[in-house]
């Protein structure tokens, strides 16, 4: 009787199409981009590569704009995804109780994180501008003398894309903050009641403890995310403006390749965001597989 | 004691609604606005009373006209949701036989498919927007209908109604409310509509790499999940950090390779890239799932004399078919929402342009028309919110690739 391909055929046929895609859409560009990294070329001239070594590294890393950006950067990450912790984090603590329409409610947070940060970004810049029919303005305006130019004053631009961001995003936190509350088991609770614990006392010693894995996996998760945003400051700010007030490393390198089509420059600019990227999402994987281990024991 | 504890209660339920009511104005104010005249946008505070006017809607339609068939896809999108909400929410007994679920499912599919029948012999193509034909596309929608239908209905008679069967010929209803909204995007973009042309675009592009990256992902998840693989972990790791890179990065050598393939602007070019970004999701959510499906079904099967792949077709698909379903709806959204990519490789008012950057391109003069962004927007993020409140016991698998189960 015929049994067919044998186990390592089929093995190889299942494998082999993703990972053959993978690597012509992946490795073969990422090599391309190495090499042009070492050459002056520019995409919109019709001039050859022209190899220069390592010159294209040492211009970017001795430019200070290009720490400004990465400045930028990291202000928005640390801020954004800080909120968004403290934020969905409450939320969760909140929603983790029974009431009726739990799911619903529950589902109507989600909301956010699941539309397009795109198009989402650019209505969000008709709800914060300061000119006509801005809601945001209009809600704060009993508390200010003037309207605020969110997307237009440079000193809080940095602030309007962390709201937006922050509203997409804190959800994302409340949905894993609350798939880890609702592991804690009961009888822990009960226990706690027995001895007459504080409040704070089963918050601080059953609650956070045993939640924390998966508050980790929620920040690196968003650390990641939020570092290689582009889509929110593309359309909120325009292009990262007002100035460079909220020009991210993504986005310098989207003007640089495509507006200036400086690609040997970009090429290396992205290698230089490519290393730190590949570092973040090495702890990333080992915390993955980690807080998978654990939570397959229980 | 007891009353302060209800007390402390109702507060905290205070809160939360307080927080809903934050988290949902944002998209309420979208739908508000797509609803008003231009001069209720634009004064000076935010008009809360409004008439509610069709007008932004009206923007987004062909200028000649909306072709009449439209309607009547319309019509069948909403009858079918009807339909299926009315069915899942109630438990009916006094229907008489002949209007049994499955006989409806059967009734409102072929009125589906004779309503297609009718647009493919009827209708005008416009050649200048759509290269091909857009007559075929309602051949195709057919085709697709009929087997998706052959493909959830269970043939084989079974004793009873379990629920299992019920909530398959449920789910026969949806088919013409998906494959409608497909129809009625075919008819508007025929019309000469822009806004519906990139949003059918989002739609085949979308739907052909999901369709794509599933497959592959399902494969290679069952390969990882049940054979021993030599570097397992360093291949898992190899795939997923694909998805870890930003976009931006990897874009520019994939934009000089479309360049020089002449791949840019073009629809397989950008559902080619779609298919790799999603492949490495699918492939760590689909392991998650296949990992859960005992090995012992697959030992009983081979025992019986099934090949390895029999029993893949036989025993694992079969099980996997939610995991699949939730895997399907993840890369969906993935690729609906997808902006970075999109951007670089189409041009402004080309053939391939998806729906976010055409509706941001339309931002580049200093008078926005806001009404019409946010209607355009709103139809953008109808079916993902709708998807949103199907999918919602599997969203914490989807957002955290399968890491997080519920």
């Amino acid at each position: 009787m015929s049994r067919g391909m044998s186990d390592y055929q089929l093995k190889m046929a299942f494998i082999m199409p993703t990972m053959i895609l993978l690597i012509l859409m992946n490795i073969f560009p990422l090599l391309w981009s190495l090499y042009l990294s070492f050459h002056r070329y520019k995409a919109s001239m019709p001039a050859a590569p022209r190899f220069i070594g390592v010159r294209n590294y040492s211009r970017l890393l001795a430019d200070p704009e290009i720490w400004g950006y990465f400045q930028t950067t990291a202000y928005f990450v640390i801020l954004a995804v800080a909120v968004q912790f403290f934020i969905g984090f409450g939320l969760a603590l909140l929603l983790n109780r029974d009431f009726r329409y739990k799911g619903f409610v529950t589902t109507l947070l989600l909301l956010p994180m699941m539309l397009s940060p795109v198009v989402v970004g650019l209505f969000w810049r008709f709800i914060l501008s300061s000119d006509n029919a801005g809601l945001l303005n209009f809600f704060l305006s009993p508390f200010l003398k003037s309207p605020i130019g969110w997307t237009t004053n440079p000193k809080v631009a940095m602030l309007a894309v962390v709201i937006v961001d922050t509203w997409m995003w804190s959800p994302f936190m409340m949905l894993i903050a609350l798939a880890g509350l609702s592991a804690v088991p009961k009888f822990l609770y009960e226990a706690a009641d027995v001895d007459r614990a504080s409040a704070w006392f089963k918050f601080r010693w059953i609650t956070l403890p045993l939640v924390s894995p998966l508050l980790l996996i929620a920040l690196l998760f968003r650390t990641m995310d939020a570092f290689k945003m582009f889509d929110i400051v593309y359309v909120l700010t325009r292009e990262g403006g007002p100035g460079t007030a909220t020009e991210t490393v993504s986005m310098n390198l989207y003007k640089l390749a495509f507006r200036n089509y400086n690609t040997g420059k970009a090429c290396a600019m992205a290698y230089i965001l490519l290393i730190i990227i590949v570092a973040l999402s090495n702890i990333y994987v080992k915390y993955l597989n980690r807080v998978k281990g654990d939570t397959q024991e229980t | 004691m007891g009353s302060r504890k209800n007390f402390v209660h109702y507060l905290l339920l205070a809160f939360i609604a307080v927080a809903v009511i934050i988290y949902i104005t944002p998209i309420y104010w979208i739908l508000a606005t797509s609803l008003k005249t231009l001069p209720d946008i634009t004064t000076k505070l935010p008009k809360f009373v409004f008439d509610i006017s069709l007008e932004n809607y009206q923007k987004l339609m062909p200028s000649e006209g909306v072709p009449d068939v439209t309607y009547l896809f319309l019509g069948e999108v909403f009858v079918g949701l009807l339909l299926f909400g009315f069915f899942s929410l109630f438990n009916v007994r006094w229907l008489p036989r002949a209007l049994s679920l499955r006989n409806l499912g059967l009734i409102w599919n072929s009125v589906f498919i004779l309503t297609c029948l009718y647009s493919f012999l009827t209708l005008q193509p416009l050649q200048s927007r759509l290269q091909t034909d857009a007559r075929f596309n309602f051949l195709f929608l057919m085709v697709c209908t009929i087997i998706a239908y052959l493909l959830i209905v269970p043939w084989r008679r079974t004793g009873g109604l379990t629920s299992q069967t019920t909530k398959k010929q449920r789910l026969t209803f949806v088919l013409p409310s998906v494959f409608g909204t497909i129809a009625i995007c075919v008819v508007l973009a025929n019309g000469g509509s822009k806004y519906f042309y990139q949003l059918l675009n989002s739609i085949i592009i979308g739907g052909g790499s999901t369709i794509l990256a599933v497959g592959l992902g399902t494969l290679a998840a069952y390969a990882f999940s049940r054979f021993d693989i030599a570097g397992k972990d360093d291949l898992l790791f190899f795939i997923l950090s694909t998805r870890m890179l930003p976009p931006v990065v990897v874009v520019i050598p994939i934009y000089l390779m479309y360049s020089a393939l002449g791949l840019r602007d073009t629809h397989f070019g950008l559902i080619l890239l779609y298919t790799t970004f999603n492949v490495s999701f699918a492939v760590w959510l689909m392991k998650g799932f296949i990992d859960e499906i005992p090995k012992e079904y697959e030992d009983a099967a081979l025992v019986d004399g099934y090949s390895r792949f029999q029993t893949f077709l036989k025993v694992i698909l079969p099980q996997s078919v939610t995991g699949i379903a939730a895997t399907a709806v993840f890369c969906l959204i993935t690729a609906w929402n997808e902006f970075a990519f999109a951007l670089v490789l189409t041009e402004v008012g080309g053939r391939a342009v998806t729906a976010p950057p055409s509706i941001t391109s339309a931002t580049g003069s200093s008078g926005m028309d806001w009404g019409k962004i946010a209607a355009g927007t709103f139809v953008f993020l109808l079916p993902v919110a709708i998807f949103t409140f199907l999918m919602r016991s599997h969203l914490l698998r989807g957002v955290t690739f399968g890491a997080v189960k519920k």
